[in-house]
């Protein structure tokens, strides 16, 4: 039997909108195979997402879906969550959408470790908008608006997410789809903010400018640059050189947000 | 009786031509027929599932024999 993708996604909306070769669909299959594997609930799950190419997820997916705002997403999640603090919370969104336009959003619901997932596919470019820079557009790459080359230093976001206080970062690649779906398991299974960022592709809008000849060529440097975070321990920092870590980056057990609101209202409650 | 542990189905309105399955494909199952996969050497199939679980289209069911 082949995996039952389909139940997952809304009737008719298959094949989708994004261009030949992009990791979005890989991703999406993941987080389908993750949400199997955590036994959630369509009626009990809510998918919130921003603007963007990433954010089109939300559409295809036959659960509670929120398509709101550029950047937004994480504020609406956090709404929900306050509202619903039994429903699983997942974020999908792009690398602009996330740290650039929605980078605000993004560090406090890090800081405030409120329970949800937040999965942002990270291609390096604002694809959608016609491939504009974003702040994870690698330092010399060429974009819409930076012709000559991107003179700006890219964010990490494991980093950022770290820095912010998220109590669960991991990264994995399109490449690598059967580390996706076991990312985001765990991901969901922990409580607090999980941060999973995927390293995507986007052949249309930074493949082409950036000398990529095909979108294999695209997967195959997604390959190359993975280094998961055991083999780096191992590693030299030259050999590390231009690699990138992937696995569990960051886990910590840190009180709630919703958990710590509710105790707010007991004493309010009580006085 | 063939080899092949498992019979791959492409659909082939799904399918956008990326050829990522034809590429990382271990045994060259598939070929590229013009725009859309296809299967060419059904036999060598070894069901690893990697042409399923990296089809970004949802175009590719790997029915394992």
């Amino acid at each position: 039997m082949a995996y039952d993708y389909e139940k997952h996604i809304r009737p008719g909306k298959l094949p989708h909108i994004w261009c030949p070769g992009c990791g979005h669909g890989i991703v999406m299959k993941g987080m389908i195979r993750a949400f199997d594997a955590c036994g959630l609930e369509k009626n009990n799950t809510a998918i919130v997402s921003g603007i963007g190419c990433a954010s089109r997820m939300n559409g295809y997916m036959d659960y509670n879906t929120l398509h709101t705002a550029h950047g937004r997403a994480a504020a609406f999640a956090t709404g929900i969550k306050m509202a619903k603090p039994e429903m699983d919370v997942i974020v999908v969104g792009g690398d602009g959408d996330g740290t650039a336009i929605g980078g605000n959003h993004f560090i406090h619901a890090c800081r405030r470790n409120i329970d949800m997932t937040y999965i942002i596919l990270n291609n390096s470019i604002y694809g959608m908008t016609g491939g504009q820079f974003s702040p994870c557009t690698p330092t010399g790459a060429k974009a819409s608006t930076t012709v000559y080359g991107n003179p700006d230093p890219t964010f990490d976001i494991a980093k950022l997410a770290i820095g912010a206080g998220a109590t669960f970062v991991a990264r994995g690649t399109a490449f690598h789809a059967t580390q996706i779906d076991k990312l985001i398991a765990e991901g969901i299974k922990h409580k607090g903010m999980a941060i999973i960022e995927i390293l995507d592709d986007c052949p249309t809008t930074y493949g082409r400018r950036n000398k990529f000849r095909s979108v294999v060529d695209m997967m195959k440097r997604l390959k190359e640059i993975a280094v998961p975070v055991a083999a780096a321990a191992k590693m030299t920092p030259e050999q590390l050189e231009g690699k990138v870590l992937t696995g569990v980056l960051h886990k910590e057990e840190r009180p709630e947000y919703t958990e710590q609101y509710a105790q707010v209202i007991n004493r309010a409650k009580g006085a | 009786m063939s080899g092949a542990k498992a019979e791959v189905e492409i659909i082939e309105r799904n399918c956008k031509g990326c050829s990522i399955c034809v590429e990382f494909c271990p045994t060259k199952v598939l070929a590229m027929d013009a725009f859309v996969a296809k299967v060419e050497n059904a036999d060598a199939c070894i069901a690893c599932m990697q042409c399923e679980l990296r089809c970004p289209d949802f175009a590719i069911k790997v029915h394992k024999l």
